[in-house]
């Protein structure tokens, strides 16, 4: 399988702050990646280091085979805050991603507009969050990229237009057959719209891979007080809190649990993204969590 | 455009998949009649625009469905519904084990039980009962 991206030991530094630190992923083209874990976490920074706008200060990051550059056409990027030029009508919005991209597709480009019934004239500074983003998208989609990255698109959505941002995404996914990566912090949304997620938290990457495998492979365990180590092989503690009765373990295990006196639950995406966050914030442990594919 | 017959959605607070969400809509919709042989599922494309899901999510659920002899994708027009499922018949054919189970309820009721323990005595039963079955086929 072809890689949308690619890091070894990626690490950006700010000055003395490090926004990203030793990230080492392979992300899988052909999926809807979400990017999620906390405010200040690095998923912006990542997301640059990806489309060209940033440099990283250590370590490598290859993009579709090939290193970052800013403007790629194969790109398509949509900023947080989904930023437009607030003087420029649609109209003069669309003319200039014409003008900027040699495979600018403006048949795409009028119809998305024309679909969303937006008016061409409108100048972009007086169209509402929703609106804005999906202009937005539509200037990133236009470019008919290979790799889509966006940044936050939804975090100042309402819900109804947050949704519609998502249809437009879906369907453009679906019949063009291009990657995303999507960062979020709202792990319902990327429940739905992806198929692979990288929780980054603390600078570090947490855990990487398939939705689905991950959730088929994360459980949560409780049962009498006991020491995690009892586990044995094949199952690795995420997260453990004890009461003086009671444990409770966040476990990602290869192998089946046959243990009966542990009352075994499956995980939702939310509670498995937490209890990845949680054990970044703790004890800050050293781990290698990515899945080998 | 042919008009698609059904339409999905889902359930995030179910703890049931997405995809097996489509799949069982999908068979619920045979069972009641709603989708016959010939009808044909809505296009990845039309589902994803419409409830914003992954694409791929989507094609799993076809595929399945399609493994299970329920439907047939045709290149270039669709997916289309090969067979029905059941219908007033088997709704007809389960009634003697509908009585059974209302019989049970009510034996359940009369010795104290309330809805929470009925409905854990069920799903316990049954998972015991799925796991025998399993080991002995294993």
């Amino acid at each position: 399988m072809t890689s949308a991206i690619v890091t070894s030991g990626l690490t950006k530094r700010y000055g003395r702050r490090t926004a990203l630190r030793d990230c080492t992923l392979d992300i899988p083209a052909g999926h809807v990646v979400g990017l999620v874990g906390p405010n200040g976490a690095g998923k912006s920074t990542l997301l640059q280091l990806a489309c060209g706008l940033l440099r990283p200060t250590e370590g490598t990051i290859e993009v579709l085979g090939g290193p970052p550059a800013n403007g790629s056409a194969r790109i398509g990027f949509v900023a947080q805050d989904t930023p437009v030029y607030a003087g420029l009508t649609i109209a003069e919005h669309l003319r200039l991603g014409a003008h900027l991209n040699p495979g600018w597709d403006k048949r795409l480009a009028e119809q998305r507009i024309d679909d969303l019934g937006l008016d061409p004239a409108q100048r972009a500074g007086k169209l509402s969050g929703g609106q804005r983003a999906q202009l937005a998208l539509t200037m990133a989609m236009a470019k008919r990229p290979d790799l889509l990255l966006l940044d936050e698109p939804v975090a100042a959505l309402d819900p109804l237009a947050r949704r519609e941002f998502l249809q437009g995404l879906m369907e453009f996914v679906a019949e063009h057959g291009v990657s995303a990566v999507m960062s979020s912090h709202l792990v319902a949304d990327l429940e739905r719209v992806c198929d692979y997620l990288v929780v980054l938290a603390a600078s570090r990457v947490r855990v990487t891979g398939d939705v689905e495998e991950l959730l088929a492979t994360h459980h949560r365990l409780t049962g009498a007080r006991r020491d995690p180590d009892t586990l044995g092989p094949g199952h690795e503690v995420v997260y453990a809190s004890h009461t003086d009765v009671q444990s409770t373990l966040l476990v990602r295990s290869s192998a089946p649990i046959d243990d009966p006196s542990w009352a075994t639950d499956r995980l939702d995406l939310e509670e498995l993204v937490l209890a990845y966050m949680t054990e970044a914030g703790g004890a800050g442990r050293k781990r290698s969590l990515e899945t080998q594919r | 455009m042919v008009v698609a017959v059904i339409e999905f959605h889902l359930d995030a607070r179910s703890g049931v998949p997405p995809y097996q969400q489509l799949i069982r809509q999908v068979r619920h919709a045979l069972r009641l009649g709603l989708l016959k042989e010939g009808d044909k599922l809505p296009t990845v494309k039309d589902v994803v625009a419409r409830i914003a899901i992954n694409p791929n999510t989507v094609l799993k659920a076809y595929r399945e469905l399609e493994y299970e002899g329920l439907v047939q994708p045709r290149p270039g027009l669709g997916t289309f519904v090969t067979r029905t499922l059941g219908g007033d018949d088997t709704l007809a054919a389960h009634e003697p084990l509908r009585q059974d189970l209302t019989g049970w309820l009510a034996k359940a009721r009369a010795a104290g039980l309330d809805d929470e323990s009925i409905e854990a005595l069920l799903i316990s039963t049954f998972r015991v009962f799925s796991a025998e079955r399993a080991g002995r086929r294993g």
